[in-house]
């Protein structure tokens, strides 16, 4: 069975069709590359399933189940989690902090519950280990690298064992070390048996990571392949219409 | 030659492990990276300078009126600190003062209980404090402009509300509201058990004291002071993290204005009268006392104790002008003044103490 399947999905904003009779599923474990030219309705498919509003036509179901989300909370208790392309991570807190930003551990009873700060400390730094990334819980946001900020937005879907990660653009503006560094971080997510949905316009990061890209032309699926049996010359044909599909 | 290429390498090895180590800062690297560190420094140098040069500073009375005259700024500075920290401003704190003060006093007049009084007055700081918030968090306006409103509003409720008159003809109750407002610990023999080198500190200081102990509690060890600065870090971040944000923004403004209610009451039981002019001008010394205090006005930065002593360093430097002789009418220069340099210093140095970032410009890179 499917983690994540999208069944004849349809989003339309007034007059305009974002996206239009989408169908595709991803298991655990996969990565997915979802490629496209800007306007193609990658972001749009990309809210649909992070929930942050319902298709207009068309089911998403998560473990064969049909869900309607309203609000992105709902589909995070579901195990959808999206690292943002802006990594919506507090630069002035520290690793430890952004990563339980909203679901503090504390201890003790109110009025005197307090957070647990060694205990998240330790949990984060384990995530670290896992994600092998030499981020240290206790130093600020501000003072890190984009691959490590990176890996602190990553290590927040794991504390809440999403199964399916959402990553959109995460290799953007960041130098070609921390490319290499935050790939290696999606591996890892793969290994776990984390799906990862990768949203990116850089045809060598796809290739590098992915098992399958996925193709969206003016709001439609023109291509849904193997990486293997593909070429980055045919996606690119593919996303600018010179391939119309494959 | 050969010497410069040595040189060279030892440069270019020295930047490479200042990339690879990043090191956790430690607590000594932290504290001189604090303002309210060297502010503390600098009050207790200037403390020093004034009680060897002028013999009526040091003594005990002094002491004890400096601390109480700072309180109301210390206990307000707490509620601006919390604001600030969420990327805020308000602007309405001295207003607000003017309004419970006046309101708390109508009902004394009125022949009521002091505690229906000050519930009264309570209520009317804590309205306003809910209208900011609301119109903030929940509307998205801008806190300087709510605030600023809110300003005008409060204090023309003040003067409406009294008639503008001076309200001192307070019922029964009128000695216990002047007991709570004038109250000393500890006191000095016959009565108390203090020895003479110990001044007799004020209520106000104490209820500050206490309020700071509660807020640096809060921004260190519950998750809504957390909250709070993840705000002011990124509010985006926290909205997306699901960190209630409006709700956490709402309830700093109301938190600001219990400060301002609660300073009024124990200024009207000090005073033993009702002034509509109450706290004139005193939203700008709690905002110098808070940024001085470290306090960044761009948001995300800000602790209790840099809001107690930022005020106390105000109050001290007003008291010390005054001994020293100097016209009273040019503290609002030292104030203004003293605001820019603060903020100044903060936007030079990165969020940094001045005198961290000069060290660090100072010292070799190994000393750092």
């Amino acid at each position: 069975m499917a983690l994540l399947e999208v069944r004849n999905v349809s989003k339309s904003f007034g007059a305009i069709h974002a996206v239009n009779d989408i169908s595709w599923s991803i298991e655990p474990g996969e990565v997915v590359g979802l490629m496209g030219d800007n306007g193609a309705g990658k972001s749009t498919l990309v809210k649909l399933i992070a929930g942050n509003f319902p298709p207009t036509d068309g089911e998403v179901l998560v473990d064969g189940e049909v869900c309607h989300f309203h609000k992105p909370i709902q589909a995070r208790a579901k195990g959808i989690e999206v690292v943002y392309q802006d990594l919506a991570l507090a630069d002035n807190l520290t690793a430890a902090q952004n990563v339980f930003l909203g679901r503090e551990l504390n201890k003790g009873f109110w009025p005197f519950r307090v957070l647990n700060k060694q205990a998240m400390i330790d949990r984060s730094a384990q995530l670290f280990d896992e994600l092998k990334s030499e981020t240290r819980p206790r130093d600020l946001v501000k003072k890190m690298s984009g691959g490590q900020r990176q890996a602190v937005a990553i290590a927040r879907t794991r504390l809440s064992n999403a199964k399916l990660v959402l990553m959109d653009e995460p290799t953007a503006a960041i130098s070609v070390r921390q490319v290499a560094e935050v790939l290696e971080l999606i591996r890892r997510l793969k290994h776990q048996g984390v799906a990862v949905i990768l949203i990116s316009h850089r045809m060598p990061d796809v290739f590098a990571v992915s098992d399958r890209i996925i193709v969206m032309r003016r709001g439609t699926k023109v291509a849904d392949k193997a990486t293997t049996s593909t070429s980055p010359e045919e996606i690119t044909g593919l996303i600018t219409g010179a391939i119309r599909a494959a | 030659m050969q010497h410069d290429l040595i040189k060279t390498t030892e440069i270019g090895h020295a930047a490479i492990s200042d990339v690879v180590e990043n090191k956790e800062q430690t607590f000594t690297a932290r504290l001189i990276a604090s303002q309210p560190f060297w502010v503390t420094i600098a009050l207790v140098a200037l403390v020093m300078v004034m009680a060897i040069n002028e013999p009526s500073f040091g003594t005990v009375e002094n002491a004890a009126n400096v601390t109480r005259n700072f309180a109301p700024i210390g206990i307000m500075a707490m509620g601006m600190t919390v604001v600030i920290i969420t990327g805020g401003i308000d602007l309405s704190v001295g207003s607000v003062m003017g309004l419970v003060a006046i309101v708390a006093g109508l009902f004394l007049t009125w022949h009521y209980s002091w505690y229906v009084a000050f519930t009264m007055g309570m209520i009317a700081g804590i309205a306003c404090g809910m209208v900011n918030g609301f119109f903030v968090a929940y509307v998205g306006m801008p806190s300087f402009v709510v605030t600023l409103g809110m300003l005008s509003i409060a204090r023309s409720l003040a003067v409406v509300f009294s008639a503008n008159q001076m309200l001192y003809q307070f019922g029964p109750d009128a000695p216990i509201v002047r007991a709570i407002g004038q109250a000393k610990w500890p006191l000095r023999a016959p009565v108390g058990w203090a020895p003479l080198w110990m001044p007799e500190l004020s209520s106000h200081f104490w209820v500050m004291v206490g309020l700071a102990l509660i807020v640096g509690y809060v921004f260190n060890s519950k998750a809504w002071g957390r909250h709070l600065f993840a705000i002011g870090g990124n509010e985006q971040a926290a909205r997306l993290t699901g960190v209630p944000v409006d709700w956490i923004k709402f309830q700093a403004y109301v938190f600001s204005a219990f400060t301002a209610s609660l300073a009024s009451l124990l200024l009207l039981g000090y005073n033993g009268s009702a002034i509509n002019a109450m706290g004139q001008g005193y939203e700008l010394r709690v905002i110098a006392a808070t940024v001085i205090g470290g306090a960044n006005l761009m948001g995300g930065a800000g602790t209790a104790f840099g809001a107690f002593i930022g005020s106390a360093f105000l109050e001290v430097i007003r008291n010390a002008l005054l001994m020293a002789g100097i016209d009273s009418n040019w503290q609002g220069a030292f104030v203004g003044a003293f605001i820019i340099l603060a903020v100044l210093l903060g936007m030079q140095t990165g969020g940094k103490s001045i005198v961290a970032a000069i060290l660090e410009r100072l010292l070799p890179r190994k000393h750092r």
